[in-house]
């Protein structure tokens, strides 16, 4: 297997910003994750190795150490809590529990038809908007019980 | 209501500022045009940031200029010089480069650029936190947009300065906010802090000289050039110079992000800007600058926000980021909160701390959960105590230590309470966690 061929010609145009290729390694391992189905997996990260011309398990050890790399599949939909302090104080882990509840997902873990992805995260840099959660990509701030179930029950 | 004169945060309040024509419309690039076309040396920039006493805004509160002029000599090391910018912004508590990078992101290309001028920089990284999309993602449209006006890449505005500048993403890690962390995770490897010597300025990103400066600090430099040094040293207090950036969150009736000269009260922006204590309830405790400084009690907010004020009061500015937590707030809750975070974010070289955090975290955590032991307190204190000052390679075991030994010595009878009774003195039960699976 080989990394599809927009991945490598974009790679191709991003090592070039670096004096060593390696250094795109982060920023390909999250373009990998958006496009290659939410996670790094085993034989993604085999196939960066070749690209980088690095042995897969420095792979592993890039993507193993940054939270936001999946090296398990998650759901369709992936909706990161922030459980952090200034989150904490206005109601964090009740945004947590309804967002379980509304989406049947198990905290850490997906909902049995694969459709949701509920975790916990540190500090996002909303705290002057908290509770919020991202959800693919886009925060939600200012959350109350009301709207984490309105936003998540609005996702097809 | 006091109003001050501001400008940090004036364009990002103007709709469609992130783009270059609207940026040029309200004065931007003036800055970066005196800097290259009048005549200014690199060392008067950095001469210039001197005297304006800008310190840095990203938790440690250094003086800019000072390190600018950290970089060698450029006649005797003709090394390549690069410019990392770090706005992997993620102190607890903390949300102000974001409303800039967002609001404003050609100010931080202009201002990137002058530092990277002073520094001799010809390359410019902007590390900008992976969760930030946006702040990337308008950032990076705002390079284009300057390269395609000749503002970034070769013979900037006609002169002989030619400088980059690249996007850079991270990827969740705190301690990539930690300057040669961040150097680390920038050449596509863990962020594991490097240990100093050597410093970034001898021997930083590719082993070549190197200056981190946070978004905040160098946003301001275009304002010290066009204005003055002058100008910018007659705004605050005597250590403590210019405007900057407050992000006050947790109970307070309006969280935000404030601008403000140095030498207001805590007091004042909490009442003033952030409409009081919400509910009617009274200040318990805060912390002034993230999760990193010292806790500091309500009756506190007393104190002048500015470097040498809360260093008096055993505390420090930090990223100037007020968590505020109101009389019906647990403190053995709170130091669960702040001790699970650094146990997530050590890295692990160390032993002190990735034993340490972990230590924290767990004891903490069966407080608040009613399960205390009777030497605990004892027991965190000495943990607390042999992971810092300075016993590691970064300053992330610090940053763990110092709130704890801060919450003993402020909250010793509430926590020997909550030990003994196996609850909160106040009654708060500790929250009912779902299920923690993988992930």
């Amino acid at each position: 297997m080989a990394l599809p061929k927009p991945l490598t010609a974009e790679f191709d145009e991003l090592v070039k910003n670096y004096p060593e290729r390696r250094a795109a390694l982060i920023v390909a391992l999250h373009r990998c994750q958006e496009e290659l189905g939410g996670w790094i997996s085993p034989q993604t990260m085999e196939d960066l190795a070749e690209y980088f011309a690095l042995e897969p398990v420095e792979v592993f050890g890039v993507a193993s150490f940054y939270p936001m790399f999946n090296l398990r599949p998650v759901g369709r939909h992936v909706v990161s809590v922030c459980h952090n302090i200034s989150c904490d104080l206005r109601g964090a882990q009740d945004v947590i529990a309804k967002a379980c509840e509304v989406t049947g997902a198990p905290l850490g873990g997906t909902s049995k038809d694969g459709k949701w992805t509920v975790k916990h995260v540190e500090c996002q840099g909303a705290c002057a908007n908290a509770p919020m959660f991202d959800l693919d990509g886009v925060y939600h701030e200012d959350l109350t019980i009301e709207k984490v179930a309105k936003i998540l029950g609005a996702v097809r | 209501m006091k109003t001050y004169e501001t400008y940090l945060l004036d364009r990002a309040k103007v709709e469609g500022a992130h783009q270059l024509a609207t940026y040029k419309k309200l004065g931007g690039y003036k800055g970066l045009e005196k800097t290259l076309k009048s005549g200014l040396t690199p060392a008067a920039v950095v001469d210039e940031m001197k005297k304006s006493g800008l310190r840095g805004r990203g938790g440690a509160g250094f003086s800019t200029g000072m390190k600018w002029s950290f970089m060698p000599d450029i006649t005797k090391d003709p090394r390549t010089r690069y410019l990392a910018i770090n706005a992997d912004e993620s102190e607890p508590g903390t949300c102000k480069d974001r409303v800039l990078m967002e609001g404003d992101p050609h100010g931080v290309i202009e201002g990137s650029l002058i530092a990277a001028y002073a520094i001799r920089a010809s390359a410019v990284y902007i590390y900008v936190r992976g969760e930030y999309r946006l702040s990337h993602d308008r950032i990076a449209a705002a390079v284009k947009e300057a390269r395609a006006a000749n503002l970034v890449g070769k013979n900037i505005l006609g002169s002989d300065y030619s400088c980059e500048v690249f996007m850079h993403k991270g990827a969740g890690a705190y301690i990539c906010g930690e300057e040669t962390g961040l150097m680390e995770s920038l050449e596509g490897k863990r962020g594991h802090p490097r240990q100093k010597p050597p410093f970034p300025a001898q021997s930083g990103l590719w082993n070549s000289p190197t200056t981190v400066n946070n978004v905040e600090t160098v946003f301001n430099a275009p304002f010290i050039v066009e204005r003055g040094a002058a100008w910018h040293a007659a705004i605050g207090t005597q250590n403590s110079k210019g405007n900057f950036l407050v992000c006050i969150s947790g109970h307070v009736n309006k969280p935000g992000v404030y601008e403000l000269p140095f030498g207001v009260t805590a007091q004042e922006i909490l009442e003033e800007k952030a409409g009081g204590v919400w509910k009617g309830r009274k200040l318990k405790a805060w912390f002034p600058g993230g999760s990193s400084c010292a806790l500091l009690l309500g009756r506190d907010v007393d104190v002048v926000l500015d470097h040498d004020s809360l260093r008096t009061r055993g505390s420090s500015l930090g990223t100037a980021a007020m968590v505020m937590m109101d009389d019906h707030t647990s403190m053995a809750r709170v130091m669960e909160v702040i001790a699970r975070f650094y146990e997530h974010e050590s890295c692990g070289q160390c032993s002190q701390c990735r034993e340490g955090t972990q230590w924290l975290s767990q004891i903490f955590h069966r407080i608040a959960h009613g399960l205390g032991q009777d030497d605990d307190i004892a027991t965190l204190e000495a943990l607390a105590k042999g992971m810092a000052p300075a016993k590691t390679i970064c300053a992330l075991s610090d940053a763990a230590a110092i709130p704890t030994l801060s919450a003993i010595k402020l909250f010793k009878d509430e926590l020997t309470q909550c030990i003994r009774d196996g609850r909160d003195p106040l009654g708060i039960p500790a929250p009912k966690y779902a299920t923690v699976g993988a992930h």
